[in-house]
């Protein structure tokens, strides 16, 4: 507290630059132990606060970033048709991925920080876990003039239009994709955004996505992603173009592993995602006019391609924008799966339906929670009744 | 006569017919995509409610309570006809570009609103005011919408290119959504959270 001591009565209540207090309180909590103690008597209590929810969820993405991070670069070599080392994919991956962190969490942070002062209240860490997904869920040739306009775009209209942290109706993050989606559709749709290329790309490379292929599918539609080189093992470990996040399915799961294990994520909202995308698959399956049809792809395809697992462990799962009931969660997160392989296979103008699932549902998440509670107070009304 | 001022003032601001009332949302979404029929549309709709509500105000003597919403609705889609009319005769291509919009001016919440709510029940002159502020406020905020989503979703104004060609050559591009209806949707919450900000009004 040294180093600002004397000055740090002028920002306090009454003091002349009151307003400002939430910057000082928040370099405090940062870098500086809290001047703030227990008064009372003792409370042995764990510091469990959203600090740390948060921060355990940044760590879960970790393998996600480190993942998708080498991707890029794996991509952009392949695509020219150079043989390149780890070291180097890595390299050039990082000089695309460092950019879109830098702008992510300039333009929101500043945003938060506007807001915090606006509105005399701390700045809060609710930013942390947005800005660490936003560019994940980003193709890696995105401009940086449209994310930070899509960053702008879901911080103040997707969370602080609705009063700040923990009150918004949407996920943040996908706010800013969704925005992306409808205000720019040429840079974060189609099959040639998804490759950061040197320029050239070599005959025996595919752009598109597997989901893209699955459109038009040529023939069977597991020999023709095969053909294209989008074996499922391959599609698994995620070294195939798409969101920088979102393409390696082993990635996602450990992240989901530390989520579950530390109970920061719901493991029904991720089950049941995963469970309804095999209903409404197998349900497809039954009907697919051919195996030339998008309507044949496997639910463990599905599972694997696009932003499926990416979407059902870090996006479903949100706390604040998920339902909050048990058996909500199961519906939720089940609608979730249904509707995602639904826009899949039955509109080919989406060739992915995760985020507008999501967000679907993240609009319904308070009407299940509403019907289950009333639910449950019919149910013991008759109990007590009868 | 002196008219009360806020008769013709608070419905252009704080008691605005779009962004407080929250009504006549179907054409400010409709036809605001450029700003030019934004402006005819509400050119229009101001018309439609000066008379109308001069028209019911002097007739409001003689109009029995039970059949009133008959008269007023006979009033009113006479006066949108005639706009219609109008329209067609001196500026056919807007009219092609309004559709069904100037006719559907019948089924507008404000017109009907501020003739049951206003001029029902006052002398003709504070009812020409009461609906020339009305129809002000929501023209108002017909140009505004207009205007943001003519420069962000075409780069023009009126028509004109306003935004350089050295910026689209610097990479940037036209906004889609904004030509999109949800556009507008954006467009009007956000005049709807800074009118409230400022006036710190509260929906109860």
């Amino acid at each position: 507290m040294k180093p600002h001591g004397k000055m740090r009565s002028a920002f306090e209540k009454g003091g002349r630059f009151e307003r400002l207090w939430p910057l000082v309180d928040a370099a405090e909590t940062f870098f500086f132990r809290l001047p703030v103690r227990t008064a009372g008597g003792t409370h042995i209590r764990d510091a469990y606060d959203l600090k740390r929810m948060m921060m355990i969820v940044v760590v879960a993405l970790f393998p996600s970033m480190i993942f998708g991070t080498y991707n890029v670069g794996y991509q952009f070599y392949a695509s020219a048709g150079i043989p390149a080392d780890h070291l180097a994919c890595v390299l050039k991956g990082l000089t695309v991925v460092i950019p879109l962190y830098v702008v992510t969490f300039a333009v929101g942070g500043a945003w938060e920080v506007l807001f915090a002062l606006i509105r005399g209240e701390e700045i809060n860490e609710g930013f942390f876990v947005t800005g660490a997904l936003i560019p994940l869920i980003m193709p890696p040739t995105i401009p940086l003039w449209q994310l930070a306009l899509a960053v702008s775009f879901g911080v103040v209209l997707g969370k602080e239009l609705f009063g700040g942290t923990g009150m918004n109706i949407f996920n943040p993050a996908l706010v800013s994709r969704a925005f992306l989606f409808f205000a720019y559709p040429k840079s974060i749709s189609g099959a040639d955004v998804w490759t950061l290329t040197g320029g050239t790309v070599v005959d025996a490379y595919t752009m598109a996505t597997p989901l893209h292929l699955g459109i038009e599918p040529k023939g069977d539609i597991i020999a023709h992603l095969a053909g294209n080189g989008f074996d499922f093992w391959r599609m698994l470990w995620g070294l195939e173009p798409g969101s920088i996040g979102e393409t390696s399915a082993i990635a996602v799961l450990a992240g989901a592993f530390i989520l579950v294990v530390t109970g920061v994520g719901s493991w029904r909202i991720i089950v049941s995602v995963f469970a309804g995308g095999a209903a409404m698959a197998l349900l497809c399956n039954a009907f697919a006019p051919s195996p030339a049809s998008m309507l044949a792809l496997p639910a463990h395809y599905h599972f694997v391609a696009g932003g499926f697992a990416f979407g059902a462990v870090f996006m479903a799962t949100d706390p604040v924008s998920a339902a909050g009931t048990n058996a909500g969660k199961y519906v939720y997160g089940f609608l979730i799966g249904l509707l995602t392989v639904m826009v899949r296979t039955l509109n080919p103008a989406y060739p992915e339906g995760m985020m507008l699932a999501i967000l679907f549902m993240n609009l319904f998440a308070p009407l299940i929670d509403y019907t289950v509670v009333r639910l449950n107070m019919r149910r013991r009304g008759r109990r007590a009744a009868g | 006569m002196a008219v009360d001022k806020k008769i013709f003032l608070s419905p252009i601001n704080e008691n605005n017919p779009i962004t407080t009332q929250v009504l006549g949302i179907c054409s400010a979404l409709a036809v605001t995509s450029q700003l030019k029929p934004s402006i005819v549309m509400g050119l229009a709709v101001i018309a439609v409610m000066v008379f109308s509500n001069l028209i019911t105000s002097l007739m409001r003597e003689y109009i029995p309570q039970k059949v009133r919403i008959i008269v007023e609705m006979t009033v009113v889609a006479s006066l949108v006809i005639l706009v219609d009319q109008i329209l067609k005769a001196y500026a056919y291509q807007m009219s092609k570009q309004l559709s069904v919009f100037v006719g559907l001016i019948i089924t507008n919440c404000i017109v009907l609103g501020r003739i049951e709510a206003f001029s029902m029940g006052n002398r003709p002159v504070p009812s020409l005011v009461d609906g020339l502020g009305n129809g002000l406020g929501y023209a108002l905020i017909l140009f505004i919408v207009g205007f943001f989503r003519e420069l962000l979703g075409f780069g023009k104004i009126l028509g004109y290119q306003v935004l350089p060609e050295s910026l689209y050559a610097a990479g940037y591009e036209n906004n889609g959504l904004m030509v999109l209806a949800p556009g507008a949707f954006i467009i009007l919450s956000l005049i709807i959270w800074l009118q409230r900000t400022i006036s710190g009004y509260r929906e109860d």
